[in-house]
């Protein structure tokens, strides 16, 4: 009897603990993103206001945000667009590159694979931003400043070597005999692999393309440095530059931030399990 | 164990290996698997090759490092880039290891407390850090607010004290990565065969024997290689320092990476700058060299 109670006594603390512990991480996660919120739904006169909740309650900075009715705001969609344009090309050419490369290694078994393999886990363990400088004077050289071109180079530079691990993990479950009796039958290895290894991989491709274009579209340092001006900059740099004015127009820098920030989430919660898929074959680079 | 191990391939197994050719490609083949990696070497060769051997020469230059060493900022970036890799990533790891066993509970709640917790890693970095910035303001931040309006005293001033103000960049790190990790770890504890626990429970184990004597040292070599890839990555980390201090108060909080960025940039000497950044060299080759190691020898995959 006293062993039963004893037993429900220690469920009971369990789950207290339980009880509190979610608590707490939710605050701990909340409360920055609740902050970003509470802001933005203020009035820029209110901003300064100190207060923990919102005290007068408007949705006017997104809509200036929205209409780009503020002059650091005046590009903001053209910015999106930029990020967006220079996302989706990320991803394009990352999954062209990374599924040809990884293709060739361990499809065609040519003789010096392992190099290309390592040169793929050197450039990611490169920390991007010590190669910022000599990239910049790089792309300077080139005429390639505040060209949206330089910045679709470094991000799939830095995408490609994390693609073309998962495509060599995932590929390494096709079965070789597929390839065998497509060669029997004639095939060239365009062929093979456009008709059976791309289709086959599909599950990798969604997950890449989704890595690449999530990490396209939160770069800022690169962006900072090679896109300067305000028709080619993207949505990072725009917010950077709102920091750096002498004004505080804290409501419509969160309301733009929350606006940039929507798109990647619905794709992350939606791609979410494609992309834990991925993380289970290794470690997705943030 | 897997699935898939074994198709008995009979017949038409060494036939087929000549057509598919296991040694040297010929002709045709060559042709088309040079074309297919072509584009990836010359990505390699223009935009990694090219400029780590730009930098290398750019930080070649031995007066750059007398006036780099002549300079009082850089002591400070060296001693805050060391409290920032050992306090951020260790302290961040050792706290994902363990939620991610909290995470391993069955249930609704556990899979939706996981869902709101990888909110940080979802939202993008930037508008999160602007928001920890403004959020840590003495002035106007949440932070002062909340302990105001509790405490009705004046919080402490988080940006522009020198300790205070790496430890909110640390403390953003760690917002920011901490699901991202604990969702790895989540992985390597969901690969452990239930069997084992189940074993333990039988024997009368208790949480704490569980995860000292099965849990930690099957994760062991995952929880090495994560410790050395995200030294790596805080160690070239720009945007946390950049958005949440911004390398103040007094130049006081930068590290190697936003000085190197300051020099080449701010200050306009490219060589500086370099200079700056190579300095984290004799600690970033053997970070690579052992994980490279770890993973060479397959225990964990990448």
């Amino acid at each position: 009897m006293s062993l039963a109670r004893r037993a429900r006594f220690d469920r009971i603390i369990a789950e207290a603990g339980i009880v509190l512990l979610s608590a707490v991480l939710i605050i701990w996660t909340i409360v920055p993103l609740y902050n970003m919120v509470r802001v933005s739904l203020q009035e820029k006169e209110d901003v300064l206001a100190s207060s923990v909740f919102p005290t007068s309650v408007s949705l006017h900075s997104f809509y200036t945000a929205l209409h780009e009715g503020y002059w650091l705001l005046k590009n903001f969609w053209g910015q999106m667009g930029n990020s967006l344009y220079i996302g989706i090309t990320v991803a394009f050419l990352t999954l062209a590159i990374g599924t040809l490369t990884s293709f060739t290694i361990s499809r065609m078994r040519i003789k010096h694979g392992w190099m290309l393999t390592n040169a793929a886990l050197m450039t990611y363990m490169i920390p991007m931003s010590f190669l910022a400088i000599p990239f910049y004077s790089i792309m300077g050289k080139y005429g390639l400043l505040d060209n949206p071109i330089a910045l679709i180079a470094v991000e799939v530079t830095f995408a490609t070597p994390y693609a073309i691990f998962i495509f060599k993990q995932y590929g390494a479950s096709i079965p070789h005999e597929l390839d065998e009796a497509a060669r029997i039958d004639g095939a060239s290895p365009p062929q093979i692999f456009y008709r059976i290894y791309l289709p086959l991989m599909a599950p990798a491709l969604v997950a890449i393309g989704t890595y690449a274009l999530l990490l396209s579209w939160n770069e800022y340092l690169y962006a900072f440095l090679l896109l300067s001006s305000d028709s080619s900059i993207t949505v990072p740099v725009g917010l950077g530059k709102f920091l750096n004015s002498d004004e505080a127009p804290w409501n419509y820098l969160m309301a733009a931030a929350i606006i940039y920030a929507l798109p990647p989430m619905a794709i992350y919660y939606a791609f979410r399990r494609k992309m834990n898929s991925g993380l289970t074959m290794g470690g997705v680079k943030g | 164990m897997a699935v898939a191990t074994t198709i008995d391939k009979p017949a038409v197994a060494p036939v087929v290996s000549r057509l598919v050719g296991r040694g040297a490609l010929a002709g045709a083949d060559r042709l088309w698997a040079l074309a297919f990696v072509t584009p990836y070497l010359a990505v390699f060769i223009a935009f990694v090759v090219y400029p780590v051997s730009y930098g290398l020469w750019l930080g070649s230059n031995w007066a750059s490092y007398q006036q780099l060493f002549a300079d009082p900022v850089y002591p400070r970036a060296i001693v805050n880039t060391l409290i920032y890799l050992l306090v951020a990533v260790n302290l961040k790891l050792a706290l994902a290891l363990l939620l991610s066993g909290v995470f391993m509970r069955k249930g609704w709640w556990s899979k939706l407390l996981l869902l709101i917790f990888i909110l940080p890693w979802a939202v993008p970095g930037i508008p999160s850090f602007i928001s920890i910035h403004w959020m840590l303001n003495s002035q106007w931040g949440l932070i002062n607010n909340a302990i105001w309006e509790l405490f009705q005293v004046d919080g402490p001033p988080w940006l522009d004290n020198s300790n205070l103000a790496l430890g909110s960049v640390i403390y953003a790190h760690i917002w920011k990565w901490l699901p991202f990790w604990t969702v790895i770890f989540l992985a390597g504890r969901m690969a452990i065969p239930r069997e084992l626990y189940e074993a333990a429970e039988v024997d009368g184990a208790s949480v704490v024997g569980r995860f000292v004597h099965i849990t930690f040292p099957l994760l062991a070599s995952l929880y090495l290689v994560c410790t050395l890839l995200s030294t790596i990555w805080a160690l070239g980390d720009f945007n946390s320092v950049r958005f949440i201090s911004g390398g103040g108060p007094a130049l006081s909080t930068h590290v190697l990476a936003t000085l190197g960025i300051r020099n080449a940039f701010e200050l306009g000497s490219p060589q500086l700058g370099m200079a700056t950044v190579l300095t984290a060299l004799p600690l970033l080759i053997p970070l690579v060299y052992l994980l490279m190691r770890h993973l060479k020898k397959g225990e964990v995959a990448l």
